[in-house]
């Protein structure tokens, strides 16, 4: 065990935590299999997401020829259609973006960021992962058990989620049920770390208030999923003793396929309550995180203090708690009661306003800044315009007599595709593209990055912005075959074609991104402890990547927030947290005025409000 | 749903509340501020696993509301029926007591660092811990002998879930409880286990809790 010795320092608060003993590995497996190394593990989560994402990346492959090209591929048949709709969606929301996120970034960044030496419970986090494997196995189990897998619908609504006609009724979505509570489970553990790590292992000096975004978003969105996932869970534990034991929680009294069943009286509609009560936290789960690693990766590249901190801080808590209030807005069509409608169509629009504030700070934060378009920024800026696509569309389907006629289109899977899929996605490329060389040592392929981009950015444009108009036509969406639809034009087979087109040139391109991973990993350029010139802590360990224990003998001690960018008078444009106030190399005068935190190229009414943000 | 909504806004706004608190006042933009001003805005005074049980405590509430909240909704479906609760459910609740106060009994004992009185307590509430999970069975066992087994209705099914997944927890619970006392047996310290003896007790309250709320339920809706 190392033991702290701190200079002493009357700026800096007490420290928060005593020194953690470590778990000291000696042989491979100990260190990279069975490793209690959070920043080891997080490797491992994220390989894991983006192998079973890649499986979901193919299935939507596989669905675009279909849309694009009915009756071309025999392969494809209706119940196969049905169980890669549901098995992409599933993969990509929970066991790709969810997982990369809080299991992958979470582990990786809290300690660094914090300045802690692992996570609180190490043990538990090695455990998590395992966990998490387990459930991507059942999931994946599920492909070759008699009937394959559930063909439910991602949201697996009863009763035809276990009635004989949907496919993988017996095995499909028992494993399905299964391996989600296996996941909730392990997420848990998981989760357990990234929150009392934030709340207790902290460094001295890093207060709340001077953590960066990044971190704020993975806490809160941690402490949503801890929360949320329970309301997953019940439904899964109700649903398999319906499907295996004959209950009725979930199924009504019913015919199928001319034979009574021996369910009676049970409530669907409770299941999609449980479910959405999930599953609404869940789009926050997702993007929190996101929002907090654009916001540093604006700030980075914009050379600027992030405007408005604590609004943005603010922001995070109130769609935190604003998430569990919304959720019967994916029920607007259930036949609920028009109160409860307007109820929610009115929380909905209000969970509009921390969002749109976070917008405007990151547009805020971009005015006058030293703009370095490097592949992060680049895929950070993408990110905010698209994510500004998909809330307004979001608007529209906010309000219930707009949502029931759209409802069950294609313009709903335009929505969530461009808000939940494709914004996060960009994130996480972005965070990549940032973090990689932490992680490695070495830069990816900045020619490559930037290609990856833009085919990236530009090809899901062509592929959602039609989607829209294919919903506003009444295509609807989940269907195998559009058959003879006298409303819907000639017009739209055509535009399917053009998406399934730009679909398989997007999907192609990931190839290139994973290719620069491993290519980079070998022949990238050395990048140095610190080559975005950032100042949270993370870049400022004494090896990269950081070893076990992250920061050698002593810890950091952290004198200032995380946005010292540009700051006027000092040497560079770029203040580490742990640089003690009043250093010769550039820090800060012992008491700084408003002024002297502010762009030098602001003029002064651009200064005060920026202050008062 | 209300009862979920109640119970989680509760916790969210606790959240929310001691997070603003935190941040409310803060400028961190200009923040050179010497030690004494910023006790308060470090760590919880409290041992990590402690923070991470209440969080834990957390989770499983969230757990417990939303069966107790779907139980409520699936109540108005016009199939439910009431059932006789088996006689033995307040037996096994007086059970359940005991095993916390023996809990409550070690901690006071370990506290004062009588490793004999752990000894003793630990088991104490091993035992009854055991026999009321014992107990539970023969719940089971009774209703299912009078024909109600868990498919038979709603409020059977519900039964045998709710009293199903507050065991597990005190399955888990009794993990922890099985190290901690095997370490005692073996004669460690006894400042070595009054950490885990602690958070023992504070799980073994809160899952009497979180019984007598589904029992009160449960004889709410019951005969």
């Amino acid at each position: 065990m190392t033991s702290i010795t701190h200079d002493e320092s009357a700026y800096a608060p007490p420290a928060e935590v005593e020194e953690p003993e470590l778990y000291h590995p000696k042989t491979f497996v100990g260190k990279y299999i069975w490793s209690q190394d959070a920043k080891v593990i997080a490797v491992q989560y994220a390989i894991t997401a983006i192998a079973i994402g890649l499986v979901a990346l193919v299935l939507s492959g596989i669905m675009r020829l279909q849309l694009g090209f009915p009756h071309v591929f025999s392969f494809i048949t209706p119940s196969s259609y049905l169980q890669y709709v549901t098995m992409h969606g599933m993969i990509m929301v929970i066991y790709l973006l969810t997982a990369l996120f809080l299991g992958g970034f979470g582990n990786y960044l809290i300690p660094l960021m914090v300045g802690a030496r692992d996570m609180v419970f190490p043990y538990v986090n090695m455990v998590s992962y395992w966990v998490y494997l387990f459930a991507v196995l059942l999931l994946v189990a599920s492909f070759f058990v008699p009937g394959g897998p559930t063909g439910a619908g991602w949201t697996l609504y009863p009763p035809q989620a276990i009635l004989s006609g949907t496919p993988g009724a017996n095995w499909g979505i028992i494993l399905m049920l299964v391996s989600l509570a296996f996941f909730i489970i392990g997420f848990t553990m998981g989760g357990l770390n990234y929150v009392v790590t934030v709340l207790q292992a902290r460094t001295r000096g890093m207060t709340m208030m001077r953590l960066p975004l990044t971190v704020w978003g993975i806490f809160m969105a941690t402490i949503l999923a801890l929360l949320a996932f329970p309301a997953l869970f019940v439904s899964a534990i109700m649903m398999i003793l319906d499907q295996a034991l004959g209950t009725s929680f979930f199924m009504p009294a019913l015919v199928s396929k001319g034979q009574h069943l021996d369910y009676n009286g049970g409530s669907p509609i409770l299941f999609q309550h449980l479910f959405w009560f999930f599953g609404h936290p869940e789009v926050y789960i997702v993007a929190l995180p996101a929002f907090g690693i654009v916001s540093d990766l604006i700030s980075v590249n914009a050379r600027k203090n992030i405007f408005g901190y604590r609004m943005m801080v603010w922001a995070i808590l109130a769609i935190g708690g604003l998430s569990f209030m919304v959720w019967a807005h994916h029920m607007y069509v259930s036949g609920m009661n028009p109160y409860f409608g307007f109820f929610f169509a009115t929380t909905t629009l209000i969970i509009a306003v921390p969002t749109a504030l976070k917008v405007y700070n990151w547009v805020l934060t971009l005015w006058r800044g030293n703009i370095h378009l490097t592949v992060p920024m680049l895929f950070a800026i993408g990110f905010v315009f698209t994510f500004i696509n998909g809330g307004l569309t979001g608007l529209f389907l906010g309000n219930v007599p707009v949502d029931i006629p759209l409802s069950g289109t294609m313009f709903v899977v335009a929505h969530f595709h461009m808000v939940m899929a494709v914004s996060p996605i960009l994130v996480v490329f972005g965070a990549i593209y940032h973090w990689y060389p932490k992680v490695t040592g070495r830069m990816l392929n900045d020619t490559m990055g930037k290609f990856h981009f833009w085919v990236t950015f530009l090809g899901t444009y062509a592929i959602y912005y039609p989607m829209h108009y294919l919903g506003f036509l009444g295509v609807p969406r989940r269907y195998y075959a559009m058959g003879t639809t006298v409303f819907i034009p000639e017009s739209a087979q055509t535009l399917n074609e053009a998406i399934t087109i730009a679909a398989l040139i997007v999907g192609a391109v990931q190839v290139v991104f994973l290719y620069n991973l491993i290519w980079s990993y070998f022949n990238g350029k050395p990048s140095g402890p610190n080559p975005w010139r950032a100042t949270t802590l993370e870049w400022q360990t004494p090896d990269t990547p950081p070893k076990h224990g992250n920061f050698g003998p002593t810890l950091p001690v952290v004198y200032r927030w995380a946005y010292d960018y540009s700051v006027p008078g000092a040497a560079e444009d770029f203040i580490p947290q742990n640089q003690p106030p009043g250093k010769k190399t550039g820090g800060l005068e012992k008491t700084p005025t408003r002024a002297s935190l502010v762009h030098k190229r602001l003029p002064l009414r651009a200064s005060r409000s920026h202050s008062a943000a | 749903m209300t009862y979920a909504l109640l119970f989680l806004g509760g916790i969210m706004a606790i959240v929310v509340w001691w997070l603003v608190r935190q941040t409310v006042n803060v400028k961190p933009w200009m923040e050179q501020r010497p030690v004494e001003i910023v006790d308060g805005e470090g760590a919880l005074p409290l041992p990590s696993v402690k923070v991470g049980l209440g969080v834990f405590l957390a989770v499983a509430t969230s757990l417990f509301a939303l069966l107790i909240s779907a139980y409520h909704m699936r109540m108005m479906g016009t199939d439910w029926t009431t059932l006789a609760l088996p006689r033995v459910l307040w037996l096994n609740t007086g059970v359940l007591i005991l095993s916390s106060g023996a809990m409550q009994w070690t901690r006071a004992a370990a506290r004062r660092g009588q490793i004999d009185g752990v000894r003793t307590g630990l088991i104490a509430a091993g035992v009854f811990t055991f026999s009321f999970l014992a107990g539970q069975l023969w719940a089971w066992q009774q209703l299912n002998a009078s024909g109600y087994f868990v498919a038979t209705n709603p409020a059977t099914a519900f039964f045998y879930l709710l009293t199903a997944l507050h065991g597990l927890h005190l399955l888990g619970g009794l993990w922890v409880w099985g190290r901690t006392t095997a370490k005692v047996l073996r004669g460690v310290e006894v400042r070595k286990v009054r950490l885990s003896v602690e958070l023992c007790t504070v799980y073994w309250h809160y899952l009497l809790l979180v019984w007598l709320v589904l029992f009160a339920v449960l004889l709410h809706t019951h005969t």
